[in-house]
């Protein structure tokens, strides 16, 4: 599409021999990089390859060591944000950059001019955002809270922030690893757009399948080096994933297997809503002996609460958590782990590790008052530290020794050490809520062997997840999660990934009788799927 | 011009920002006392000489140091476990009412030292309970709270000495009974001015580090103080840490009133603290609220205290420059401890 409409084909943004060090590790080796007027150009690589490094550095977070940015014909003063703003480059951040508190108008004016503006100034600001949403099929409330929206409905607020500063280049970290399928294929619409009317972007991703519809062309790091540069019209997925990891890594892969026992159940559980985020309305689950349950589902639309009821740091409102048969009156995080339950928590860094604590600390820190890592009240350190050594050794997890500080660990080794924590207690359950986000290829494949040996010797896992490659290949049995409600479950291999889309977008509960007629789903774009 | 974090600082790096923090104040000090029209090198001088330079001088620092290490323990204690303990002056006052409560008669010899000591830290610790309570409960701001319990205890405590603790033998002043001999903290070495809340002050850091470093509460403090939302998901019961935290944080702070009393002064009265509570947040800073580092740093402190006063009375400089010291010292300790975490870098 791009090279009929582009004929100019001139070059927006040059990137000459970028190189950032920091301390020994090289982040960025010599990278270069151009990106021509209505092209798409993928950034693809691993978890720490340097992509994130490397826009940091355009976008003037960072300062080169080395290496120039040129941003239509001229060069970009480093490490000033508002240069390379003004030079027209827009960013949209994995991690959205919005005021919860502020309207969708104020967002997108926020940091441009000042929101006390008099009110033809607001009205001419509004017509242009109503166009621009127009224009490029962003539908969105100009006038709601951001804290209100969906993940979906905030990722357009960033894209229409960017369009609104007249952006040329628009640089996308990781756009859809929060959007269903469907909402997926309304941002390349949009993105089809943007590059009809001339704009250049820079698409971060490591979804393969995503690259090869989007891109033109395609820029593959690894270790901070450019490895490979291909145009996605004369490649393949497979030789793209070779490129990326260097080598080819098999993913492990689950057998089905039928359920033992429920281990661990729901019945009619019901949740309060949270701020934005939907409570759980009813929902009735069974975690089986040897199976693996995939939760898939859009973030935000209930899995929190389930996790956190799993985990024990809620309680239902009304329904019944029943565990290994026995209904809990209350329920603690330490009674959790009392009744076996391992958990790994979806942000390691804030929930599951104290990142100024030593490994060791953080061996123990959910056993640390039995188990012999303390007596009457006296820790037991060299236990402790025994243990730390156990699993460092066990989990191949790459540190300087127990003693050293965990933030010092890159993120697998981190999920390593947490894996071990809750795994060498042998659980009878086990919920992972997004347990390889951030990882590599490596430490996933890792991740997922563990899992899926822990499966195999009994214990019943929830595997809550919002990629569905993920959940497809591990699960025995999935169910989806849409504001608050459960699908049915559905046994591996009989829904594609298209049709547990839908009903992540919550059509699934509409057609099915689920839910009455009318109700529509978080995150799910009217405009562009209304029947 | 902007920072980056450093990864790892070494102990060269941690040392060199503390002596260049150090230096900083002495050259921020003497350009003080030359305002103040004085020789600078004499006037620092003066101050070490008074702090340190005869054995009375260094008993009158000791003894100084005594309150501090308590309130210091106190502040370091709750900060460690980001309880922000402002009211150690509340609780200075409410242990040094039980010493006179308990020490002018109600109970005789033998028990009346350990019993009234107690009762002192169970009295200052719930007077952080509510505070905690109120934070934990119903998420009020305990720097709100306990910072206006001093407010309320030094009104009660006037109140006390205009009435019913009145010393009637005071010819008018507002000061208690005196407490019986029993009651009184006895001297380290007869003869000499330095009393036993002093070894009880090194005893209390000593033990705050063991419970700190060697028990199972101690990591739940740590813990808790570090990432609370970690620590609940652990399954630590992070509320009743916060309350156990707050015990032991009032306790001390407590204990140092209670030994101004028993130990120093044998009554109460409204001028027994000149703010030994809030100087205990400058201790606890500046030891990076490390319980040992607390004792140092109190002696560190009482030092300026004591050595201004000797060197206002001998060179006539005011004993301001004491709290400008200090607040100077706190300054560039906090200044050397970011530095020391960040590299300036140019852009």
């Amino acid at each position: 599409m791009s090279q009929t409409l582009a004929g100019a084909r001139d070059i927006v943004l040059r990137l000459d021999r970028i190189t950032k060090r920091f301390g020994p590790l090289v982040a960025n080796d010599e990278i270069s990089l151009e990106l021509k007027r209505g092209e798409v150009v993928a950034l693809l690589g691993e978890n720490g390859a340097g992509k994130t490094t490397l826009m940091n550095i355009l976008f003037g977070h960072y300062v080169a060591d080395e290496g120039s940015v040129q941003v239509f014909g001229k060069s970009l003063p480093p490490g000033n944000p508002r240069a390379a703003l003004e030079a027209g480059i827009g960013m949209v951040h994995q991690h959205f950059t919005l005021a919860d508190n502020l309207s969708v108008m104020d967002n997108i004016r926020l940091g441009t001019e000042s929101l006390f503006l008099h009110r033809s100034g607001r009205a001419a600001a509004k017509i242009k955002v109503e166009a621009l949403s127009r224009d490029f099929g962003l539908s969105v409330n100009p006038d709601v809270r951001v804290g209100s929206l969906s993940v979906g409905e905030r990722q357009r607020v960033e894209i229409l922030k960017a369009l609104y500063r007249d952006a040329h280049i628009l640089i996308l970290d990781e756009p859809t690893a929060v959007l269903t399928p469907q909402e997926t294929e309304a941002l390349f619409k949009t993105l089809r757009k943007a590059i009809a009317r001339g704009l250049s972007i820079v698409f971060i991703s490591h979804k393969l399948h995503e690259v090869m519809a989007i891109a033109d062309r395609c820029v593959v790091l690894r270790h901070g080096k450019v490895v490979g540069e291909v145009d996605t019209k004369k490649t393949e997925r497979a030789a793209l994933a070779a490129m990326m990891v260097g080598g080819t890594v098999t993913m492990p892969k689950a057998d089905y297997r039928e359920a033992g026992p429920a281990l661990f159940r729901f019945v009619g559980v019901v949740t309060p809503n949270k701020g934005a985020t939907p409570g759980l309305k009813s929902v009735s689950l069974d975690l089986c002996s040897g199976q693996i349950l995939g939760l898939a589902g859009v973030s935000g639309n209930g899995q929190a609460a389930i996790a956190d009821l799993v985990s024990g740091l809620a309680i239902p409102a009304s329904g019944d958590v029943i565990v290994l048969g026995n209904k809990v009156p209350g329920w603690s995080p330490r009674m959790a782990i009392g009744s076996g339950i391992a958990r790994i928590p979806e942000d390691r860094h804030k929930t599951g590790t104290i990142s100024d604590f030593s490994l060791t600390e953080n061996a123990v820190l959910e056993r640390y008052f039995r188990d012999g890592f303390s007596k009457r009240g006296w820790m037991d350190w060299k236990a402790a530290e025994g243990f730390a050594s156990d699993i460092i050794a066990k989990y191949d997890v790459r540190c300087p020794g127990p003693q050293a500080r965990i933030r010092l660990l890159s993120g697998g080794n981190m999920q390593k050490l947490i894996l071990g924590r809750v795994l060498e207690p042998k659980p009878d359950i086990i919920v992972a809520n997004q347990p390889v986000r951030g990882l590599d290829v490596g430490a996933i494949a890792y991740v997922h062997s563990r899992l899926i040996a822990a499966r195999d010797a009994g214990a019943a896992v929830l595997l809550i997840s919002e990629d569905l490659d993920e959940i497809q290949s591990l699960s025995d049995v999935i169910h989806v999660v849409c504001d608050g409600r459960l699908s049915p479950a559905f046994k591996r291999g009989s829904k594609t990934a298209a049709e547990l889309g839908l009903w992540m977008a919550g059509h699934g509960f509409v057609e099915s009788g689920f839910v009455e007629s009318g109700f529509v789903g978080y995150g799910f774009d009217e405009a562009s799927h209304a029947p | 011009m902007r920072l980056e974090p450093v990864a790892n600082p070494t102990l060269a790096r941690q040392l060199g920002y503390l002596a260049a923090a150090l230096a900083a104040t002495v050259i921020v000090a003497s350009l003080l006392a030359m305002l103040a029209g004085a020789d600078p090198f004499a006037t620092l001088g003066l101050i070490v000489k008074g702090a340190a330079g005869s054995r009375f001088a260094l008993l009158e620092t000791l003894n100084r140091a005594t309150p501090l290490i308590f309130t210091g323990l106190a502040v370091a204690v709750a900060f460690r476990a980001k309880l922000w303990n402002i009211g150690a002056e509340a609780q200075l006052y409410a242990g040094a009412i039980v010493a006179v409560l308990l020490g002018t008669g109600a109970i005789g010899s033998p028990l009346v030292l350990p019993v009234s000591a107690a009762a002192a830290m169970l009295i200052g610790g719930l007077m952080l309970l509510g505070p905690v309570l109120l934070k934990t409960r119903l998420g009020v701001d305990e720097v709100v709270t306990t910072l206006l319990f001093n407010f309320i205890m030094l009104l009660i405590v006037s109140w006390l000495l205009e009435g019913p603790m009145k010393d009637p033998a005071g010819m008018g002043w507002p000061k208690s009974t005196a407490l019986i001999a029993e009651a009184r903290l006895p001297r380290i070495v007869t003869g000499l001015r330095l009393h036993w809340g002093f070894g009880l002050a090194i005893i209390a850091a000593v033990i705050v580090w063991i419970i700190q470093t060697r028990t199972a509460l101690g990591f739940e403090m740590r813990a808790v103080g570090q990432n609370q939302q970690a620590a609940r998901f652990a399954g630590m019961p992070v509320n009743s840490v916060l309350i156990k935290t707050a015990l032991l944080s009032g306790g001390l702070a407590a204990l140092a009133g209670w030994s101004e009393v028993a130990g120093l002064k044998g009554h109460l009265s409204l001028d027994l603290s000149p703010g030994f509570g809030y100087t205990g947040i400058i201790v606890a800073m500046l030891a990076l609220l490390h319980p040992i580092g607390v004792v140092f740093t109190a002696l560190f402190v009482a030092g300026i205290f004591v050595g201004s006063d000797a060197m206002s009375r001998a060179a006539g400089v005011p004993t301001y420059i004491a709290d400008m010291l200090l607040a100077t010292a706190l300054l560039f300790m906090v200044l050397a401890i970011s530095l020391t975490k960040f590299r300036v870098a140019r852009t």
